[in-house]
């Protein structure tokens, strides 16, 4: 049988708008033989609660999305890993967290768990207490070759950034692998949220990852919708996607001024940056918060735009518009900025593809995927936003696709402060049960949020998948071969949360 | 041309904001911690090394846009560095993670004195949502002796500023009384 069909031979589960459906043990263990010779349908991810592994697919094609599921008997389940090289983090997860085994994964190393926590399998529902051993050092993968060495960099960084630890086997000056070893920030966000009702878990949602703040907050809140059956008012519809441009927006400056800076070119990071804070500045004007951050909740969104705040807001806007061709024609003009990015951290579409990997990384390297397009979700049914597509799965590339898209994006937050619709920005929520999920296009990609609410509106399960997850992987890749100095601007050109995936 | 864009920078406004004062009491609760012969090795000017112990990067959003010119930071004596042995202030933002407390506490070590630990954002404070988790020991205090909190989530770059603009005029002032 067919992946697909092998999925939707399951029980549904009522799930909305994304069907679940439950599999037994024996049918999930067909998953792997049955993906692998199904290429056309990605895994968007994996997780679990106590007893149950749970994944999401998208069918390339028609661009549905679904989930299965399968207890996991014994604490086991097949693994996905073999026929999904994305699923591999997300297992070394499910193990941490849940305390759930993947039966012939294709690594079985700890992932977010340092050994640092009091307790083992802290989501699993019986977390077993661990006293006080030391830590275990991480095992990396090995490299044989003549003249290899080791360069570790982190978990502290140079910069002003995240924390997390690279290790670098180095020939030369060329990487001849890069592995990630995150989890330094785990948070325990996911268990948290659980017990909380919506409203109160929507500020995790909102603090999964500080720069999507309105793209995981609308996640959330669409899955919380999803879940109660509820339709929010119009104007509130048209501010959260007025705020998540305006995301997207001062996201792209800001990386586009990094990358620029990262090649020892400071201009356009200075400009950029100016640019971007006059932006924050009419985001404060406007929503009373720079980075919007607990504006959007389940239900629509509070508070409304104060008055004078779509002026403050579109002035900052035309003057991003009026400076990106001179910007541009610096960034093209100068030699030594194009020797930097043109072939630099190149990544191979066939990989972005294996991976379904979203976002300008995805869109970098000819991946045209945009949940705002497809699944699609209101109001850019209406508004069909063009999807900014690039062949050259360099650094410049993905430059380019967030170029595009700042220009695109400033369209289309004049379009909807514009024609802003009357009426009320925010409704209560019924006190009832239900299973939702939401697929909301964030300034990195997709941001994949499932949860299942009880009788009285409380979280029972819950799941939140920033882009990340099937970004950082790709990194790994797109750095082989280049040189030990172009790492920060490879990885600037990809950003990709380590809070997001840390969880 | 040049001049065109010379009679043009000079009748436009600067990029750059002007300064705001740092709070009064702020400034004297900060100059009892710090001893004079701290005072006269520190002098006017701070070198800060930004450690993130665990934030949702929220915070690291605006301690960068600290760094843009709009604040022009230079002007007041401050400087953000790449490590922590050339840095006179750790800005740590976020809860102090479990999986990050010995990276905290290194980055501490390495730093000489006289230093001040600053936490930065709610989370940094007490562990704000976070407090509570399996994951977190809570604000930056449960590993590090902070100097100062500057509370906000994230806080702006104006209150960041604030903050570390009353380290400078501890450092500066004589001691109070
Ligand atoms: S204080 Fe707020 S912005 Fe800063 S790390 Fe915590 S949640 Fe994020």
């Amino acid at each position: 049988m067919s992946a697909l069909g092998l999925i939707r031979s399951g029980t549904p589960q009522g799930a909305r708008p994304f069907e679940r459906f439950l599999l037994t043990a024996q049918a999930w263990a067909g998953l792997p033989a049955a993906l692998a010779a199904e290429p056309s349908l990605a895994l968007l991810g994996l997780w679990a609660e106590p007893g149950t592994v749970h994944a999401a697919f998208l069918d390339e094609a028609s661009h549905a999305v679904l989930l299965a599921s399968a207890p996991a008997e014994g604490g086991r389940y097949a693994a996905l890993s073999p026929a999904r090289p994305g699923a591999i983090r997300f297992e070394r997860a499910i193990r941490d967290l849940w305390g759930l085994s993947a039966e012939g994964a294709v690594d079985d190393r700890p992932w977010l768990d340092h050994g640092r926590w009091p307790v083992a399998g802290p989501m699993s529902g019986n977390p077993a207490p661990r006293p006080g051993a030391e830590p275990p050092q991480p095992e990396f993968l090995p490299v044989e070759g003549e003249g290899i060495h080791q360069i570790p960099v982190g978990p502290i960084h140079a910069g002003v950034i995240e924390p997390g630890h690279f290790r670098f086997h180095i020939q030369g000056e060329v990487v001849v692998r890069l592995e990630a070893r995150l989890g330094y920030k785990h948070k325990g966000t996911l268990g948290l949220m659980l017990g909380k009702t919506a409203r109160a878990a929507a500020a995790f949602a909102a603090r999964l990852s500080g720069d999507s703040t309105v793209a995981h907050g609308w996640a959330f809140a669409a899955a919380v919708e999803a879940a109660l059956g509820l339709e929010v008012p119009p104007r509130a519809v048209a501010l959260r996607a007025a705020m998540a441009e305006l995301e997207r927006i001062h996201n792209h400056l800001n990386d586009w001024g990094f990358v620029c800076n990262d090649a020892a070119f400071a201009f356009p990071h200075a400009r950029c940056g100016f640019l971007r804070e006059g932006v924050l500045r009419a985001c404060a004007d406007a929503f009373g918060h720079r980075l919007m951050m607990d504006r959007v909740l389940p239900g629509g969104v509070a508070p409304d735009i104060a008055p004078g705040g779509g002026q403050a807001i579109l002035a900052a806007l035309d003057a991003v518009e009026a400076e990106i061709p001179a910007l541009l024609r610096v960034y093209e003009s100068h030699a030594s900025l194009q020797d930097r990015v043109v072939g630099t951290g190149f990544l191979d579409p066939v990989h972005a593809a294996r991976f379904a990997a979203g976002g300008f990384v995805g869109r970098g390297s000819g991946r045209a995927f945009d949940a705002r397009i497809a699944p699609g979700y209101a109001p850019y049914d209406l508004l069909a936003p063009a999807i900014a597509v690039e062949a050259g799965g360099d650094v410049d590339a993905r430059v380019r696709v967030r170029v595009a898209e700042l220009r695109t994006a400033i369209a289309l937050v004049r379009r909807l402060l514009m024609t802003l619709p009357e009426g009320e920005t925010l409704v209560p929520l019924p006190a009832r049960a239900g299973e939702g999920a939401a697929l909301v296009e964030g300034f990195r990609g997709e941001c994949l949020h499932w949860l299942r609410l009880d009788e009285g509106g409380v979280i029972r399960a819950v799941f939140l998948r920033d882009p990340s997850w099937l970004q950082w992987p790709l990194l790994e890749a797109a750095i082989e071969g280049n040189i030990v100095a172009d790492f920060p601007l490879c990885n600037k050109s990809f950003n990709c949360s380590y809070s997001g995936v840390d969880l | 041309m040049l001049w065109p864009r010379l009679v043009r920078a000079l009748v436009s406004r600067p990029l750059t904001d002007p300064a705001g004062a740092a709070p009064a009491e702020t400034v004297a609760a900060l100059g009892e911690r710090l001893a004079t012969t701290a005072r006269a090795r520190l002098g006017r000017s701070l070198a800060i090394r930004e450690v993130d112990s665990g934030s949702c990067n929220g915070c690291e959003l605006e301690v960068n846009a600290l760094q843009n010119v709009a604040y022009d930071l230079e002007r007041f004596g401050l400087r953000f560095v790449a490590s922590p042995r050339h840095a006179d202030v750790l800005l740590v933002t976020g809860p102090a993670c479990r999986n990050m407390a010995e990276a905290m506490e290194r980055a501490l070590a390495c730093t000489p004195e006289p230093r001040w630990v600053v936490a930065a954002g709610d989370c940094a404070v007490d562990g704000g949502v976070f407090k509570g988790s399996y994951a977190v020991h809570g604000g930056v205090g449960a590993v590090l002796p902070v100097d100062l909190l500057i509370p906000g989530c994230p806080p702006s770059p104006a209150q960041l500023l604030e903050g570390l603009l009353a380290l400078l005029e501890a450092e500066a002032a004589p001691r109070q009384k």
